[in-house]
């Protein structure tokens, strides 16, 4: 007797099954990869992923797995939340900028153009997030 | 279809509560109802077109219109945050000059700080239909946080120094000390904002506006019917509203809709910003007015730090009054939008009316400008440009 097949956790999360479109992302992200939607016709990756391209209105995307490299373009550390913690945008590597938080650095060491790289970590509803730590050497 | 002088603000109100546990968010929209169509010397029952935004009770303008028994010939309930009210002043005159309306009355209220609203440091998560709440609601980002790295960004940018920053502060309780509604009266140094603590870096307690209880409206009205009121005529001149979005991830957290909003007002008025006697900048955070007195070309990009600095936005003293009632950051933010305060002042100084101690001298040509919802999430911009006739 096989086991039944457990579904992913962003399934079962409100956030992405709202966008039946984005599912190969989170599919991804559950492997640890980070996908980004580029576009065939001017060739430019866009963030958060749709259904057409925002930079030309092109609807012939694909998905690319992006390197999942960048450097802080604007941070900001939550000084009276318990634990203080480091809002980010992040400028990938392939051009997007994204919101998300840097983690495993403390918030004195982070200085804007700082080299990240992604690190997923699961969201309260089930999805994995693309968060961002200090870049290995 | 220009719409410089197709309408004018015959009414306006600002309620002087600060704190209304007791009251109704209906009662408080219904007293500034009243207040602005007294001060006009209208009534309700000359109200053919309403326009409010998501505070009011519902979300939509039929809840307040069946409450306040209005009967329309229009109504909009254009939601763009703080600017809103902005907006509604261009979507009113656009009404009137084109038939649809004669007395147009605009409403904002609410009560964040009765229900304790922690504004600028709690995370409200947005519903999840909405398209970049998945990619963004996790990280539990806030208002403080993201105006943090505006701030930020503009002082990597340009040089921006916190110092100049703290003067945007002090100027504003410089002037709400004469507001006897203000929240906060006590004159402050650019040293105590400066050892003020840290929210969310770079921004301190004292860059941050207040929460406050309240509301106000405005009454709009044809030329003919104002001319035939007591008060004295100001006219809309100039208009102009954008939305700025995340360009598809390409941000620039700098620059804001001013850009865009206050060309097309400036345009249409036919004036420049050295034209300008007085200017109500909605001021939710210290930065925001640099960055927006950056963008409606009161100065080059880059410069407002310098420009605002020394005492620059102090009625009398420096080289452009500003928020004379103590703006968002001393006087009131109440629902925690600010666009409806911000044309109250103006029609103040405009009128004569503002304080004695703050009134600019012969005040005749007045601009409001704000944003609404936060800059890199979905930025809302409106200015309007005001002439005392």
């Amino acid at each position: 007797m096989t086991e039944p097949t457990q579904a992913p956790a962003f399934e079962q999360d409100a956030f992405a099954a709202a966008f039946p479109e984005t599912r190969e992302f989170w599919a991804a992200a559950a492997q640890g990869q980070l996908l980004l939607k580029t576009c065939d016709d001017c060739n430019r990756a866009h963030w958060y992923p749709r259904a057409i391209c925002p930079l030309c209105g092109s609807l012939k995307l694909r998905w690319v797995t992006a390197s999942g490299r960048g450097s802080v373009y604007a941070f900001s550390t939550a000084r009276r939340a318990q634990p203080p913690y480091t809002l980010a945008y992040v400028t990938l590597a392939e051009g997007p900028t994204l919101m998300t938080r840097i983690v495993d650095a403390s918030p004195d060491s982070i200085a804007i153009g700082m080299p990240v790289q992604v690190q997923f970590q699961a969201s309260d509803e089930g999805r994995m997030m693309p968060f961002f730590r200090p870049a290995d050497q | 279809m220009s719409l410089k002088a197709r309408a004018c603000i015959a009414g306006a109100y600002e309620h002087p509560t600060r704190l209304a546990p007791d009251k109704s968010v209906a009662q408080l929209h219904a007293e500034c109802a009243i207040g602005a169509l007294n001060d006009a010397g209208l009534s309700l029952s000359d109200v053919d077109g309403y326009f409010c935004a998501g505070d009011a009770p519902g979300g939509s303008p039929l809840y307040m219109a069946d409450y306040l028994n209005l009967k329309l010939g229009w109504y909009d309930g254009t939601e763009s945050g703080g600017c809103s009210y902005l907006a509604h002043i261009e979507h009113a005159a656009a009404a009137i000059a084109a038939g649809h309306c004669s007395v147009a009355l605009i409403t904002l209220a609410g009560k964040p700080r009765s229900s304790g609203q922690a504004t600028g440091t709690a995370f409200r998560a947005p519903p999840f239909e909405r398209p970049e709440a998945a990619w963004e609601s996790s990280f539990q980002w806030t208002i403080g946080g993201l105006y943090g790295m505006m701030m930020q960004r503009h002082m990597h940018e340009f040089g921006t120094t916190l110092e100049q920053l703290a003067w945007v502060k002090v100027a504003a309780s410089q002037h709400a000390q004469h507001n006897p509604n203000a929240l906060l009266r006590t004159p402050v140094t650019v040293e105590d904002v400066m050892n003020s603590p840290v929210i969310s870096d770079p921004i301190r307690r004292l860059d941050c506006c207040v929460i406050t209880d309240g509301g106000g409206a405005l009454v709009l009205t044809r030329p003919e019917i104002a001319r035939s009121l007591k008060r004295p005529i100001v006219k809309l001149i100039g208009s102009g509203q954008t939305l700025q979005t995340n360009g598809g991830g390409y941000i620039d957290l700098t620059r804001t809709g001013a850009q865009r909003s206050g060309a097309a007002a400036f345009a249409e008025a036919g004036i420049t910003p050295a034209d300008i006697d007085y200017a109500s900048v909605y001021d939710n955070f210290t930065i925001m007015v640099v960055a927006q007195l950056e963008d409606l070309g009161f100065c080059a990009k880059g410069e407002g730090g310098r420009f605002v600095a020394d005492g620059n936005l102090i009625s009398g003293v420096g080289k452009l009054p500003w928020n004379t009632d103590g703006g968002g950051l001393c006087n009131n933010h109440p629902m925690n939008r600010g666009g409806i305060t911000k044309a109250i002042e103006a029609v103040r100084q405009l009128r004569g009316e503002a304080h004695p101690a703050v009134q600019v001298k012969d005040c005749r040509l007045a601009l409001a400008a704000g944003p609404g919802l936060v800059l890199g999430s979905g930025h809302a911009h409106a200015t309007v440009i005001l002439e005392r006739e």
